[in-house]
């Protein structure tokens, strides 16, 4: 009884520690925002890294997604002899929920377990204490440049997947099941709503893709240096990302749109 | 060099992409490009009951969006609302003798402020207030009354 | 006869020199460093001086903390006691700016090489120039095919390192560590898993880097051979204490059965062939019992 009261209480401390040392790598990641602003080359290379690579998943996905919510909307929306409102569900879904939340997921699968493999391996092939002794900081050096690129890519990868998901929803409701292209679009612009809806989307996004890079950095940056401790901290990073995507988004739907 | 090139070139194609769609989702799925807030003027008229009615629900006049609602407060002299229209500058030609409705779109749908012209020479402009309403109907109130009517009738 | 024995006594010399070397000659000097890996004791009391220009070379069997050492003389680690000085700078007491400053003029190579995996040769002998010192396109190429010329690899410079053989790569490695010129360059098992060509030219190498440009240099290794050949003084360490010092011919004419048996390379001796166990017969019999 004891023991395991104990046990629980190592666990407790071992995941305090961690979040610890997870926020203390947030801060030096921070910190290095001025050198990086001076050299925006090293920027620009994790862009490509994070999210030029992250584009063919991101729009054949959201194609998918917005054709199969046409299908579905279209078959539940008939039902009430509303099937013109095709376009304020399928936007709706997108804006609000299915683009800033499907993006991150396939983020983190994508460009979040890659970033936490790379970070890795360098600290198991001692890349990153090669840096230190180069009196280079790697936190600055290599960290810094891959958050803002995350940071800066998942917002428009959520955009381009809901762009991409409405366009696929209009083309199966109006090209395929023959909804009136006016009512569309006119219902969707009427009901969509700027503030409410789009700018809520993108902070959800932002807030996905912070969370989302901080969690492949530190895994990646904490990671036991040998091949099974890089490829666990992969796996906990796609894991730890999932439910922090989806806990996250909960509250923050609550925040924005419960009240 | 070409390397290094190339992927600057797709992060450039990336982003563009990423603010076009954005831009999309702005103008041509949201209200934004309908909602053209800062034009305009003010218009308020006084409810004794507004239903449902939102800020943002639509002005119409003869079924054409004029403008919004800009805000809704609670007079409390006279216990009514108080409701502040914005109207588009190209409508400026709105007598003053225009009754103000709350009307339902479909049964159950949202509620907007229909306004039904009057004769009158004169137009209003920023600030003034349209003294003729009608409440929104409420489904309970007109059930109810229907349900007395019925009543009557029998008693009869 | 007589030449021999005043050989005798000319490696002795620095011995005696030792005691009274002034802080002039001495480039790191260690005083009773501890350090503790959880409840292990890795360094139980260390003394060691670095003389400037020459080759220290520190031994002992693996697991010993050799690595963990350069570690603590980069101030990658911190001692849990004692003292590390480098070029007069406690480096415990150093901040983190000075650290870096520190380190600039330090080189190590590591035991994988440590290149940087994205980047191809040229740059990566490149890295340090380019974050320290504002160097124009031109000078800065020069600079650096120089430093490939002196490792030999002048003709790899658009390989990518993923390209490179094992001895390549520490090569490139240690073009790097002198990219900046550094007054002291650290080795952290410099000969392991390479053939004997590449070791050959390893061994020369570091012994002409050490004398053409007046550098420090401090190796850590097992290979008793190599390291015998080029260093100058060597420090041989074993359960976290310093188990024998001097030139290496002093080192060999150790008389203590541990030395001998490290130095000569014994299968057994006081380092037991087995790891501490139980006797053969009772694991055997548990094994049945259960």
């Amino acid at each position: 009884m004891l023991d395991s009261l104990a046990r629980l209480g190592r666990v407790g401390l071992a995941i305090l520690a961690s979040l610890g040392r997870a926020h203390l790598l947030l801060v030096g990641i921070l910190r290095g925002l001025p050198s990086m602003l001076v050299r925006p080359r090293l920027l620009l290379a994790q862009i490509y890294g994070v999210g030029v690579l992250s584009l063919l998943i991101i729009v054949v996905s959201g194609l998918f997604v917005g054709m199969v919510l046409g299908l579905q909307g279209y078959y539940v929306l008939s039902q009430f002899g509303a099937a013109e409102s095709l376009g304020v569900m399928v936007a709706a879904s997108l804006v609000r929920e299915l683009g800033p939340v499907v993006t991150a997921l396939l983020f983190a699968g994508r460009a979040g377990s890659a970033l936490t493999a790379e970070i890795g391996l360098m600290k198991a092939t001692e890349q990153l204490s090669g840096l230190e002794m180069m009196a280079v900081d790697p936190v600055k050096r290599v960290l810094t440049p891959r958050f803002f690129a995350g940071l800066i890519s998942m917002p428009l990868l959520a955009a381009l997947f809901s762009a991409i998901g409405v366009i696929g929803g209009w083309f199966v409701g109006v090209g395929l099941l023959g909804i009136d292209d006016g009512a569309f679009w006119g219902q969707m612009q009427n009901k969509i709503d700027f503030d409410e809806d789009l700018v809520n989307g993108v902070i959800k996004s932002l807030v996905f893709g912070l969370v989302v890079t901080w969690i492949a950095l530190y895994e990646g940056y904490d990671a036991t240096p040998t091949s099974a401790g890089v490829s666990r901290a992969t796996t906990r990073t796609v894991v730890q990302s999932a439910l922090a995507i989806l806990g996250l988004d909960f509250i923050l739907t609550a925040l924005m749109f419960g009240g | 060099m070409a390397r290094i090139r190339l992927s600057e070139i797709l992060v450039g194609v990336f982003m563009a992409l990423g603010f076009v769609a954005l831009f999309f989702l702005a103008m041509r799925v949201s209200n934004l490009s309908t909602a053209a807030t800062g034009e305009g003027y003010n218009l308020t008229a006084k409810f004794d009951n507004i239903g449902s009615l939102r800020v943002r629900a639509p002005v119409t006049m003869a079924g054409v969006r004029l403008g919004r609602v800009e805000a809704i407060d609670f007079d409390q002299e006279t216990f009514q609302a108080l409701v502040t229209l914005r109207i588009e500058d190209r409508y400026d030609q709105i007598p003053t003798d225009t009754f103000a409705n709350i009307f339902t779109a479909g049964l159950l749908g949202e509620q907007y402020i229909g306004l039904d012209p009057g004769g009158s020479p004169e137009v209003l402009g920023d600030g003034d207030r349209i003294e003729f309403t009608q409440s929104a109907l409420v489904l309970e109130q007109m059930i109810g009354q229907f349900l007395l009517s019925k009543a009557e009738e029998g008693g009869e | 006869m007589a030449t021999a024995q005043s050989k005798q006594a000319s490696v002795t010399l620095p011995r005696e020199e030792r005691s009274g070397m002034t802080d002039e000659q001495m480039l790191a000097k260690v005083r009773g460093l501890r350090f503790y890996h959880g409840d292990r004791c890795i360094f139980d009391g260390i003394d060691l001086d670095i003389q400037r220009g020459r080759i220290t070379a520190i031994m002992g069997p693996s697991g010993t903390g050799k690595t963990t050492l350069l570690k603590l003389i980069s101030g990658q680690l911190h001692a849990d006691a004692g003292t590390v000085e480098v070029d007069g700078q406690s480096i415990q007491e150093l901040s983190r700016d000075a650290l870096y400053q520190l380190r600039i003029r330090m080189g190590m190579l590591f035991q994988s090489g440590a290149l940087l995996t994205d980047l191809n040769v040229f740059e990566n002998v490149a890295f340090p120039i380019r974050e320290h010192a504002k160097l124009p396109e031109s000078v800065l190429r020069k600079l650096v095919l120089i430093k490939l010329e002196a490792v030999g690899l002048r003709g790899a410079a658009a390989l990518m390192p993923s390209q490179l053989s094992g001895g390549m790569a520490r090569r490139v490695a240690l073009a790097r560590a002198i990219a900046l010129d550094p007054m002291m360059i650290m080795y952290d098992e410099p000969f392991t898993g390479q053939d004997p060509i590449s070791m050959g030219v390893l061994v020369s190498l570091i012994r002409q880097l050490n004398d053409a440009s007046e550098m420090t240099s401090i190796i850590v290794s097992h290979d008793v051979t190599e390291t015998t050949s080029i260093a100058d003084y060597l420090y041989i360490i074993a359960n976290g204490k310093i188990m024998a010092e001097g030139t290496p011919q002093e080192v060999a004419a150790n008389e203590s059965d541990w030395v001998r048996q490290f130095m000569q390379g014994e299968p057994d001796g006081p380092v037991h062939y087995h790891y501490p166990a139980q006797t053969l017969e009772q694991d055997l019999l548990q094994s049945v019992c259960h």
